[in-house]
């Protein structure tokens, strides 16, 4: 079976066998939206000072996303260009995310919704949702 | 190349989980370009390995995450990237180049001079 090799899929097979029994997919979901209400990819935690919140949205110029907080509910929204593909380019495997995004986020009511800060990093925006001074835990001190 | 994912020679070791990214492979004439989503991986914390025809991606998520932190929700769950793809004998695995931006590797891999695409001129005679 000569002809075969020439066959485009069998130039970059991919050893999917060996992945599947260990790999997951980034925010795979049954959503009747689709896969693409999921992106990006969120982890949200917190510390007594802050609400952190990590979106996993890589190859993103930081000016095409925006972050917003409204009536305690933080939106991260935002587009990701389709690579532009070369002339005559065959495209074997496409799963990365293009398109617009949106994701919301519930705050809890004690946070400081005039100084959260944001930064992105490596393809990950951090947003940090400071909480108010009056909601921390604070020890009183005895005499 | 097909085949390869039944080949018997695979090593079966044990590997640790992780996640599996999304890439985009984009083949022209003069070779293939990968585009792999890292999100959170810095250069250093980058392997881009190539053993035979086998090419192996592995990464690790290097997040510096604020001291006692309690997650809420959590999306992703593991440190670590892989991902391994097949080259066949025409891409020129020595002549690779990577660069990572923003959490996407792009890599491009030639097709060996010979793989080339070359148009032959049709005499009329």
């Amino acid at each position: 079976m000569i002809y075969r090799s020439l066959l485009p899929r069998d130039l970059f097979a991919e050893f999917e066998r060996l992945q599947n029994e260990f790999d997951r997919t980034i925010g795979f979901s049954p959503s009747i939206r689709g896969a693409a209400q999921r992106y990006p990819a969120l982890n949200v935690g917190s510390t007594p000072a802050a609400v952190e919140i990590y979106a996993f949205v890589p190859g993103m110029d930081p000016e095409r996303m925006e972050v917003q907080i409204e009536k305690g509910v933080l939106t991260l929204s935002g587009e990701r260009s389709p690579v532009p593909a070369p002339e005559q380019a065959m495209t074997h495997i496409g799963e990365r995310f293009a398109g617009r995004f949106r994701r919301v986020v519930s705050l809890p009511d004690d946070i400081d919704a005039g100084a959260v800060t944001a930064q992105y990093r490596d393809g990950v925006l951090h947003v940090r949702v400071p909480r108010r001074e009056a909601a921390q835990p604070r020890r009183i001190a005895i005499h | 190349m097909n085949d390869q994912v039944a080949n018997p020679q695979t090593p079966a070791q044990e590997e640790a989980a992780a996640l599996r990214p999304a890439v985009d492979v984009i083949e022209d004439a003069g070779g293939i370009t990968l585009l792999a989503d890292l999100p959170g991986v810095p250069k250093e914390a980058l392997d881009i390995r190539i053993d035979g025809d086998t090419l192996t991606l592995e990464a690790q998520i290097g997040l510096s995450l604020p001291e006692g932190m309690e997650p809420h929700h959590v999306e992703v769950d593991l440190l670590r990237y892989r991902r391994r793809f097949g080259l066949s004998k025409e891409l020129d695995a020595e002549q690779i180049t990577a660069e990572l931006a923003h959490g996407v590797l792009k890599l491009r891999i030639p097709k060996a001079a010979h793989a080339q695409p070359r148009k032959i001129a049709v005499a009329v005679g």
